[in-house]
C-alpha cells in the first residue's frame, strides 16, 4: 500500500492486539476458563460470558481462507495493486483476521496457504501482516 | 401457514426523480416520492399516521442518508403516532418490515417508508457536502480500513474470491447478473441517466479492476433519488384505491455480526428463515429482485434464499438465461442497482410492487406474476421480503 495506515483508536480492550508487535507477539483475547477466543475484544468473554479474561499470544501462523488483489486507489497516495486476505489464525479457532499479504505476487498465492506473521510500525501501533511462510 | 390478526401490505408507491448530480434538494426529492406513493395509495397526507426511514439522518459519508424520518414529519404536517429511522436494523428494506410490524400490531394504519440517497451529488458539492477529515478508527471499521479495505468492495470480495476458489465461479458469471441489469435497465425510463446502452461481456472484461473477482461493472453507481411506500394495515384496505401488495413473510437475521468473522454473509441465515413465515416455497416464486451492490450478492441471496444449493448459485445464473425476464426466475428485471443505480434496497421492492400489479410496461414479466422476493444487505445485513398479489 505504501502510505500512512488508517490509526485505530487504542482503547484497553483494543490496545494488547494493536500493540503485541513490539514484543513480536500476535495477542488474541483468551480465556482461562473455558479456553475460548474473543475477537474483536469484548469485556467479557464471548463463549462463557467469565470477565477475568486475558490476551495469550499464538503461534503467528494461519491460513490463507480466502484473498482479493485490490486495483482501485481508494485514497490519494494508495499504491496499487496489494493483497486483502482473510486469514485463520493457528492456535485459535474460530478466528479470523483480515490482513495484507506481503512479499508475494498475486500469481504465487492460494487459498489455502501458510502464511506467518510480520509486523508494521506506525508509531505505537503495530500492524499484523503476514507473509508465505517458507 | 397463515398470520393471524391483521397483515400488512404495502398499497403505495412512488419514485422521485432518479439520476446523477441532480440538484434538487434531497428533501424535495423525497417530498416528490412520498406525494406520488400516498397519490397512488388513493390516500390523502392527513391519513399518515407513521413514518419510516433507513438508516436515517447520517452527515457521513456525504449524501449517504441526508433525510431524516423527523424532516418527513415537520415537512409534510405528518400526525405521527409512530416515526423510526435508524441504522441498528437487518439491512435497508427493514424500514419497511418495522412499518409492518406497526401496522400489525395496530400503532400504526397507513406508514411512509423512504429512503433517499444523494451521494453523488454531494460528491460534487464538497462545499456544501464536506467529506469526513481523516481520524482514528474505531469500532468494526479499525479491523478493517487499516488493511487497505476501505470499500465493501473490498470487504464483498473476499468472498467472492471464496466462491472462485472453491466452487469455480468465473467473471463470465458475474458478468451474466451486470448484463442482464444492464438489458432490464435500458426498458426502465428511470434509469436512463445510469445505463445508456447495453454491457457487453467485452467491454465488461475490458473495465479496470477494483478488487478481483470484481471489476468497475460489478459494483453499483452513487446515484441520487428517493423511493417510498405506504404500509397499511389490512384493516384499513377499505380506504386504498389500489392494488395491495401483500408482506407474505419478512426475514432480517443474522448470527455473527461481522464482516469477517462470520464463515457466511448474512443472506445464508436470512434466506431459509424467510420461508419459516410462510406456506409458500421457492417453486411458487415469479420473480425476485435481488440486491445487487456488488454483482456476487445475488449469487448469496440465490444460494441464501435456497433457489440453490450452497456454492452453486453461479451455475443458476450462467449464461443469463435463468434470470432473463422470459426466464424461469425473472432477476432485478428494472435493472437492479448495478443498471438503475445505487437507490439503496428500496428500488427492488418499488420493482416488485409495478411488476406484481402488472405495470412495468416494456419490461414486464409475462404470466401475471403474484409471488416476488425482494432482498437487501450484504456481509452482515440480510432483509429479505416476500411480496404477494392475492
Ligand atoms: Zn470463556
Amino acid at each position: 500500500m505504501s502510505m500512512t495506515r488508517p490509526r485505530p483508536r487504542l482503547d484497553d480492550l483494543t490496545r494488547p492486539f494493536w500493540t503485541g508487535g513490539a514484543k513480536g507477539l500476535l495477542l488474541i483475547q483468551h480465556c482461562p476458563s473455558c479456553d475460548g477466543w474473543t475477537h474483536p475484544p469484548l469485556p467479557l468473554c464471548r463463549h462463557c460470558g467469565r470477565e477475568d479474561h486475558g490476551f495469550a499470544a499464538v503461534p503467528g501462523t494461519g491460513t490463507v481462507d480466502s484473498f482479493t488483489v485490490n486495483h482501485q486507489p481508494w485514497l490519494p497516495g494508495m499504491e496499487v495493486p496489494f493483497i486483502i486476505a482473510r486469514v485463520a489464525i493457528d492456535g485459535a479457532p474460530g478466528v479470523y483476521l483480515t490482513t495484507n499479504i506481503v512479499g508475494c505476487e498475486e500469481a504465487d498465492l492460494a487459498a489455502g496457504d501458510r502464511v506467518r506473521v510480520t509486523f508494521e510500525e506506525q508509531g505505537d501501533i503495530h500492524f499484523p501482516l503476514f507473509e508465505k511462510a517458507k | 401457514m397463515t398470520m393471524a390478526g391483521v397483515e400488512a401490505f404495502i398499497t403505495g408507491a412512488g419514485q422521485s426523480e432518479v439520476g446523477i448530480r441532480l440538484s434538487r434538494h434531497p428533501l424535495l426529492l423525497t417530498v416528490d416520492a412520498i406525494r406520488e406513493a400516498v397519490r397512488d395509495a388513493g390516500l390523502t397526507l392527513d391519513q399518515i399516521d407513521g413514518v419510516f426511514t433507513y438508516p436515517g439522518k447520517m452527515d457521513t459519508p456525504p449524501g449517504f442518508s441526508p433525510v431524516s424520518s423527523i424532516d418527513v414529519i415537520e415537512t409534510l404536517g405528518i400526525k405521527a403516532r409512530w416515526h423510526y429511522g435508524g441504522g441498528e436494523q437487518p439491512a435497508q428494506l427493514s424500514a419497511i418490515a418495522a412499518a409492518a410490524m406497526a401496522v400489525r400490531s395496530g400503532v400504526c394504519r397507513h406508514a411512509i417508508c423512504f429512503r433517499t440517497v444523494y451521494e453523488a451529488a454531494a460528491l460534487s458539492r464538497p462545499a456544501e457536502f464536506p467529506q469526513p477529515r481523516g481520524g482514528e478508527v474505531g469500532g468494526a471499521l479499525q479491523w478493517l480500513l487499516p488493511f487497505g479495505a476501505l470499500s465493501a468492495a473490498c470487504w464483498t470480495a473476499i468472498p467472492a474470491a471464496r466462491h472462485v476458489q472453491r466452487f469455480g465461479m468465473t467473471r463470465e458469471h458475474l458478468a451474466a447478473i451486470a448484463i442482464n441489469a444492464s438489458r432490464n435497465a435500458l426498458l426502465n425510463p428511470q434509469a436512463s441517466a445510469i445505463t445508456r446502452e447495453e454491457l457487453t461481456l467485452d467491454r465488461y472484461m475490458a473495465a479496470r479492476l477494483i478488487a478481483t473477482p470484481f471489476g468497475l461493472y460489478d459494483c453499483d453507481r452513487f446515484t441520487d433519488g428517493s423511493t417510498a411506500f405506504i404500509v397499511s394495515a389490512g384493516d384499513a384496505l377499505d380506504e386504498i384505491s389500489a392494488t395491495p401488495i401483500r408482506i407474505a413473510a419478512m426475514s432480517g437475521s443474522v448470527e455473527r455480526y461481522s464482516w469477517d468473522q462470520a464463515e457466511w454473509p448474512a443472506a445464508y441465515a436470512a434466506g431459509p428463515e424467510l420461508w419459516q413465515h410462510t406456506d409458500y416455497r421457492t417453486g411458487d416464486v415469479d420473480l425476485v429482485q435481488l440486491y445487487d451492490g456488488f454483482s456476487f450478492l445475488p449469487i448469496t441471496w440465490l444460494e441464501g434464499l435456497g433457489f440453490c444449493a450452497k456454492g452453486e448459485g453461479h451455475y443458476f445464473v450462467e449464461g443469463g438465461q435463468r434470470i432473463a425476464r422470459d426466464g424461469e426466475l425473472p432477476m432485478n428485471t428494472a435493472g437492479g442497482q448495478l443498471g438503475a443505480g445505487r437507490l439503496h434496497g428500496f428500488g427492488f421492492v418499488h420493482e416488485s410492487v409495478i411488476q406484481l400489479r402488472g405495470r412495468a410496461g416494456a419490461r414486464q414479466v409475462g404470466g401475471k406474476p403474484r409471488l416476488a422476493v425482494a432482498t437487501s444487505g450484504g456481509g452482515p445485513m440480510a432483509a429479505a421480503l416476500l411480496l404477494a398479489r392475492d
